[in-house]
């Protein structure tokens, strides 16, 4: 559906919103370090990393894998863990 | 634009938010019910709240030329108390005829548990045997992915449903896909940081196209923004889309939808003459 559109337009449309939101992630990670203590063993901050690394990855559905990196698994055999009788 | 917001609480907001809405063209909007902040403690709680939905929310709404239409449950926060639940499911069908009612909603999972489960399970199973059409909540964040599918599993597990009369809300990036695959219609929820903002609600129509997709602004009581919708519409415009495209969205596709429950009784405004 925005086939049309050329990617020089979007870049030039998204450039500066893009400058300013990978700013404010960096500066929260800065503040992060500032701070005092470690979170370095904290899961989240794994997750945050892996993020931006999927970030990094060229391709589309980059929107899509930071979703899941943020997400908790899904177990198929969740309705006889429940014991909830499947309806089929 | 006329825009309908399909995914509201003004039970939590101001008149004055009816006011604006109606000045940036919504035309109606349905309010599932959901959590008040606090778990009720009792089935007369739950009375008096459908009261509210069905009779002075209307009233309001309608004392600025919007039409309002609700959805009636017990929300999945409370239903960890299943006893209660039961209370509340068996006291619905004194409300489902009431003008307005457009059906059972917004049930789902909240952290995907097994009393979460059941009692999902139990609103299908009336909605089933009402026949009314159903909107589901999907969880929070972490939760979503895995709630999502657990709630497509009972979905598509119950051939009793017809998936063309259920809205599964909340979608994102993650979820989106295996929700209209499946059949049923998508909600995308514009929240300033949690689920989705208007230019991921586009990237996602531009993706996956306007059939079976609707947006809406789930203003409540926490931080959410009413006129969320029109923000799409703007962000939609911005990226040179048709107007035709946005209406389809943000106001013909609600009707589609909504036009399957026996409670919609829709005014167009074109159809009023002075």
């Amino acid at each position: 559906m925005s086939a049309s559109v050329a990617a020089s337009e979007v870049l030039n449309r998204e450039f500066l919103e893009i400058r300013a939101r990978v700013l404010e992630v960096a500066a929260a990670l800065d503040r992060i370090d500032r701070a005092s203590g470690s979170v370095k063993t904290d899961q989240r901050c794994g997750r945050i990393d892996r993020a931006l690394a999927a970030l990094a990855q060229s391709g589309p559905g980059r929107a899509e894998r930071v979703q899941m990196i943020f997400s908790l698994p899904y177990q198929e055999d969740w309705q006889s863990e429940f014991a909830i009788e499947q309806r089929r | 634009m006329d825009y309908i917001d399909p995914h509201i609480h003004m039970v939590s907001r101001v008149t004055d938010d009816y006011e604006t809405l109606a000045k940036m063209g919504c035309r109606a909007v349905s309010e599932p019910a959901f959590w008040a902040g606090f778990d009720r403690g009792s089935v007369d709680g739950f009375r008096d709240y459908f009261r509210q939905l069905t009779e002075f929310e209307p009233k309001r709404a309608g004392w600025y030329g919007i039409q309002h239409y609700t959805w009636l449950c017990i929300n999945a926060k409370e239903a960890e108390n299943v006893s209660l639940s039961r209370e509340v499911i068996a006291m619905i069908p004194e409300f489902l005829n009431n003008p307005g009612v457009l059906g059972i909603g917004e049930i789902g999972l909240n952290k995907n548990t097994r009393n979460e489960s059941i009692v999902f399970l139990e609103h299908l199973d009336l909605a089933a045997k009402t026949n009314e059409q159903i909107l589901i909540h999907t969880p929070h964040l972490e939760d979503k992915y895995p709630g999502t599918r657990m709630i497509l599993d009972m979905l598509c597990d119950d051939r009793r449903l017809d998936r063309s009369r259920v809205l599964v809300d909340h979608v994102e990036e993650h979820t989106i896909r295996p929700v209209l695959e499946a059949g049923f219609w998508a909600g995308m929820t514009l929240y300033p940081v949690s689920k989705c903002t208007p230019q991921r609600a586009v990237d996602m129509v531009e993706m996956y196209g306007p059939e079976r997709v609707l947006v809406n602004s789930a203003g409540d009581w926490g931080p959410s923004k009413p006129t969320a919708v029109p923000d799409f519409i703007l962000a939609m415009r911005l990226r040179g889309h048709p107007e035709s495209l946005i209406r389809q969205v943000v106001y013909e596709n609600p009707l589609q939808f909504f036009g399957q429950s026996r409670g919609f009784r829709f005014t167009s405004p074109d159809a009023v003459t002075h």
